[in-house]
Formats: structure tokens, C-alpha cells, sequence
């Protein structure tokens, strides 16, 4: 069982796009939705949950005002400027618990936070393993890690040959948990010198974590001098450029419907997404 | 007055709208733009600024004497990340889980352990065409985005008009970012991905207590579901960008949208304009119910 995680450093590239589309391609498959902050990949596949699960991760402090004495030890020692005025800004707590192990009127303690919910669900491609961290939560990186592994153990169960992981944007906590021991990262940009800065930055990370990456140009014909670059740059890289899809209103008409693009249209943006699933699934075997 | 520019989905034009928006108000204004995209940050791209000062950003670790420690596995109990643990006669850090909070450092009873800062990214202070500007860089590799946007911050200048450019998401970075702004600006493309990010978007501001407004970037794509939201759930659609293959190539050659097009900046002008008299009613009705802002 191999698994390719979908990542491209800058936002709206067309991860989720693919994504669709490689299930609607690819047999024997489990997906996963590692973008929990922003999880997208539920409005093309129309999933029926089957299992819902809370997601408990982390602690928040909290000072009982009976028992407080404003002696403001706890504003001195937080180091995440979470409390002011005797009162913790939930938002700001990072939950190390500092303030609650110095307290000397025993006035703070510390309660578990619901960081968000996870989901295993059925669409008509394949299970898809998805995720809605909290509003304002952190621990997405957890909540990632929780996604991946549900994904590796239904694989196994269902003896897929496949885990196709949406990926969040960025080259952070939650990229990293994403990324970490993938068999493959295929990198989705796009021909802006915003979508090339960020994809420099992310194959940083693939190349810091040991993991193979391959790259997609997407709407590589809004720009074809910087398409024509970025080929130049993978080339100098040793990264493969697995597909060079063009730009087509008919990827916005097919999320309207709500429908991966493979399965609305017969033109040029399914052919390249149907050999680059082709190239990546070679690449995985 | 502090305005952050966020997204929930990545890729709709916050970047676009923050830079023209700083350039538009620069000749008028004392305008500063901070970039809190540390992941990717983008705006230097567009204003290619000079640097005069660079910070590193570092998150303190604990570094144990082992001579004065006695393993008793203190730091290890107060530890809430499992950064540091004690396996019968020796003590291992894990830096990468570090929050760098110091309670174990405090809280060691030989007072073993010292603080030893990590970088984690760095921070470049300078000027773009008049404004001052100061960007975040984390370190590939590094997973915490949080500390680096915080130095971003402190560069903020108190009598101007800040405009902070957020990481896409609802998650920590984007929260550290946008806290303690008067207006946040949500950028959006007319999809059903845009709509959905821009539900959750406006949930987090929401629960920051702060007003916000919504930019249409890409009208004339997709379906008129967003601007339904908007209207439904009473949050200002401030302006609407359309579709043009004219500012996608200016965008992909990194050019700023009213520099392109110089036309536009009257547009950015009035958006601020805007922004101004939604968040100073919103500030006059928190000062008439005497709540502290």
C-alpha cells in the first residue's frame, strides 16, 4: 500500500481538484482529507458519514475568580500573552499548564478542549477519512496525524493499494504531519512568481523530511514563460514534471456541480489529469 | 487602525488585495504592510522592498546539566508537549515539540535547566516605495508558525495604518495573526470551496469579536452562492474583483494590481474608506456600552 499526499505551499493551486479527480480515476483507493482547518474535499466527493468521532487534544486554562487573588504570578510567567486581567484569552492559551502548576492560591485549572471532530465516511469512489478541526482550535497537526493513521488502518482492513491524501497549504505544523513518511509528494503550482517562491519552499520541506516529490503545473498556460521556468528550475532539481494541465473555466463548472472534472468533461484538463494519474501511480509501484 | 487581510482558502487574492490596498493609501497615509504569512510569505514579491534590519526568531529550549540534575523526572511531568523526558539516568529533548513555555525550567527543584534559544524563522524590517514594511520567514522544517508572527507583530506602528496579510486556514497561525485587529478583510472566490472556507472564516473572526467584510475576488466564475451568504448572514460585500485575464498576468508576473492598472486605485481608496466608518461604528457602540476594546 503506497500513499501520495497532494501539497503545493501556496493556497488555491488545485489540490482539491485533483484530488477528485484521481478518485474518480484510481482503483482500490482510501482517501484522506489532511486540510482540516479548510477541508474542501467533501463538496466534490459527496460523502455519507458513517462514523463520527470527537477529536479531545489539548488543554486550556481556566482561573476560578473566587479563589483568585490577583497577584498576577500568572500574567508574569505566560509566555503566550494568554492571560490579562486575571482572565485567560482561550484563543491565545497554548495549554502548557505553567500558570496552573505556580498558581499559589490554587485558582487555575485546566480543562480538556474538544479541538474538533473526524470522520469516516462512503462516497461512491472509496472510503474518504476527513476532518473539521474546532473554530480556533490548534493541534491541527494532531488532528492530521489522527486522519492518516484511521486511513492507513481502513486501507489495510479493505487491502487498498492506495491513500490519497489532500494536503494543506503552507510548510508548517500541519504540512509536516501531512507529509511525514508519504511515499510520494506530488506538488501542485501554478505559473505565478507566488505559486514558484512557495513551491521552492514546500519541495524544501519534502527534501528535509526525505521525502520523493514530483510536480504539477497547473493552468500552465496563464503564464508560459513561468511555466517554461518552473521546468527549468525541477529539471536543475531533479524533480520530475509529472503534467502540465491547462487552464479550463470547465474545473469551476465542474465544482459547481460537485463533481469531480474527470466525470464533467471529456477535454484537455481530464486527458492530462488522467495520464498524470498514470505517471503517479508508475512512480508509487 | 489595524486591518487583516484573511481568506480561510488559500489562493483567493489575499495578497493581491493587501498590497494594492497598502499602495493605494500610501501618498495619503502613514501605511504600514506586515506580511504574517510566514509560511509563504508573498508580498515582497509585489512591493520588492529594501531590508534594513533582520531578526532572528527563536523559541527558548531547555538545555539540562547533567551535573546538577538528579533525574526525578520533574520537567518530564510538567512537560504538557513531551518535549523532554527522563529515561532512568538520562534526559532527552525534543525540540521540535517545544513551545518554549519555561515551565520546566522554573519548576526544576535543582534549577538544572537553562533556556537555550532555537530559531525558528527570522524577520526582515524595511521600506517598499514609501511605507514600511516587515515580513515573516519561517524556517522549512520548522513546524510553529505562532512565535514568528508574534516578532511580525511587534513591529506594529501604533499611529498608522497597518495591514497584516494572514496564511490561509482557520487554524493558530491564522488566529495569532488576525487577534487584536479592528477590521478583518475576508477574501473569497465566488466557488463552492470559497463559500465554504468563508463560512469557517467568518466563525473565527466571530469568536475574536472583531467586524469583518468580505472582498469577491473572480466574479464571474462559479455561482452567486457567496454573495447569498453575505447578504443572509449581513456581512458587507465590500467590493468585487472580477474575472480578467488582464490581472491574473499582472498577478503571475508579480505586479501590483494598481500599479497595472492605475484605475484601480480609487476602488482600494473607497474600500478603505469603508472599512474605516464599519469599524469606527463598531468601536463608537463598544465605547456607548463601556466595554473595554
Amino acid at each position: 500500500m503506497k500513499e501520495v499526499v497532494l501539497l503545493s505551499g501556496k493556497g488555491g493551486t488545485g489540490k482539491t481538484s485533483i484530488v477528485g479527480c484521481f478518485a474518480a480515476i484510481a482503483q482500490a483507493k482510501v482517501l484522506a482529507d489532511c486540510d482540516v482547518d479548510a477541508a474542501d474535499l467533501h463538496l466534490i466527493l459527496a460523502p455519507r458519514t458513517k462514523d463520527e468521532h470527537e477529536f479531545w487534544s489539548g488543554q486550556v486554562a481556566s482561573i476560578d475568580e473566587g479563589k483568585c487573588t490577583e497577584c498576577g504570578l500568572c500574567q508574569e510567567i505566560c509566555r503566550f500573552g494568554a492571560i490579562a486581567d486575571f482572565r485567560v484569552d482561550a484563543t491565545a492559551c497554548e495549554g502548557c499548564g505553567f500558570c496552573y502548576r505556580i498558581c499559589p492560591a490554587d485558582a487555575i485549572s485546566m480543562v480538556d478542549c474538544l479541538a474538533g471532530h473526524w470522520f469516516i465516511s462512503d462516497t461512491k469512489y472509496g472510503s474518504l477519512v476527513h476532518a473539521r478541526l474546532g473554530i480556533a482550535q490548534e493541534n491541527s497537526g494532531k488532528l492530521v496525524a489522527v486522519v492518516r493513521k484511521q486511513a492507513k488502518a481502513l486501507a489495510q482492513e479493505q487491502g487498498a493499494d492506495y491513500i490519497i491524501t489532500d494536503g494543506p497549504p503552507g510548510i508548517g505544523c500541519p504540512v509536516i504531519s501531512s507529509l511525514s513518511g508519504a511515499n510520494l509528494a506530488l506538488l501542485v503550482t501554478e505559473p505565478t512568481l507566488s505559486g514558484m517562491h512557495d513551491l521552492d519552499r514546500v519541495l524544501g520541506v519534502c527534501q528535509h523530511f526525505g521525502v520523493p516529490a514530483m510536480v504539477c503545473i497547473n493552468k500552465y498556460d496563464i503564464n508560459e514563460d513561468n511555466s517554461r521556468q518552473i521546468e527549468n528550475y525541477c529539471h536543475a532539481q531533479g524533480v520530475q514534471v509529472a503534467a502540465k494541465v491547462p487552464f479550463d473555466s470547465v474545473v469551476t463548472k465542474a465544482l459547481v456541480q460537485g463533481l469531480p472534472v474527470v466525470e464533467y468533461s471529456q477535454g484537455e484538463v481530464t486527458e492530462e489529469i488522467l495520464h498524470l494519474w498514470e505517471i503517479v501511480s508508475k512512480r508509487l509501484n | 487602525m489595524i486591518i487583516s487581510i484573511a481568506s480561510g482558502k488559500g489562493g483567493t487574492g489575499k495578497t493581491l488585495v493587501a498590497t494594492s490596498l497598502a499602495l493605494a493609501l500610501k501618498d495619503e497615509h502613514r501605511v504600514q504592510l506586515l506580511d504574517c504569512d510566514v509560511e509563504e510569505p508573498n508580498d515582497h514579491i509585489f512591493l520588492k522592498p529594501t531590508f534594513t534590519t533582520k531578526q532572528s526568531v527563536s523559541v527558548p529550549i531547555p538545555s539540562v546539566d547533567e551535573s546538577k540534575c538528579t533525574h526525578c523526572g520533574k520537567c518530564a511531568e510538567v512537560c504538557a508537549y513531551h518535549a523532554i523526558a527522563v529515561i532512568i539516568d538520562k534526559v532527552l529533548v525534543f525540540p521540535e515539540l517545544c513551545h518554549g513555555c519555561g515551565a520546566c525550567s522554573y519548576l526544576c527543584p535543582e534549577k538544572a535547566i537553562d533556556e537555550v534559544p532555537e530559531e525558528v524563522g527570522i524577520v526582515e524590517i524595511g521600506n517598499a516605495g514609501g511605507m514600511s514594511f516587515a515580513q515573516g520567514k519561517l524556517n522549512v522544517g520548522e513546524a510553529m508558525a505562532p512565535p514568528v508572527i508574534r516578532k511580525v507583530k511587534e513591529h506594529i506602528i501604533p499611529d498608522a495604518i497597518t495591514i497584516i496579510d494572514v496564511s490561509p486556514g482557520t487554524s493558530c497561525p491564522v488566529i495569532e495573526a488576525i487577534r487584536g485587529s479592528d477590521f478583518c478583510l475576508l477574501v473569497t472566490e465566488p466557488t463552492p470551496f470559497g463559500l465554504n472556507d468563508l463560512v469557517l472564516a467568518v466563525e473565527a473572526v466571530k469568536k475574536l469579536g472583531m467586524p469583518c467584510g468580505v472582498v469577491l475576488n473572480r466574479a464571474g466564475i462559479g455561482d452567486g452562492k457567496v454573495a447569498d451568504y453575505c447578504l443572509r448572514k449581513n456581512i458587507t460585500l465590500l467590493r468585487v474583483i472580477p474575472l480578467d485575464t488582464e490581472i491574473a498576468a499582472l498577478y503571475s508576473k508579480g505586479i501590483p494590481l494598481v500599479e497595472g492598472i492605475p484605475e484601480w486605485k480609487d476602488s482600494f481608496i473607497q474600500l478603505f474608506d469603508k472599512i474605516e466608518e464599519i469599524a469606527n461604528e463598531r468601536s463608537s457602540i463598544a465605547q456607548r456600552q463601556g466595554r473595554n476594546r
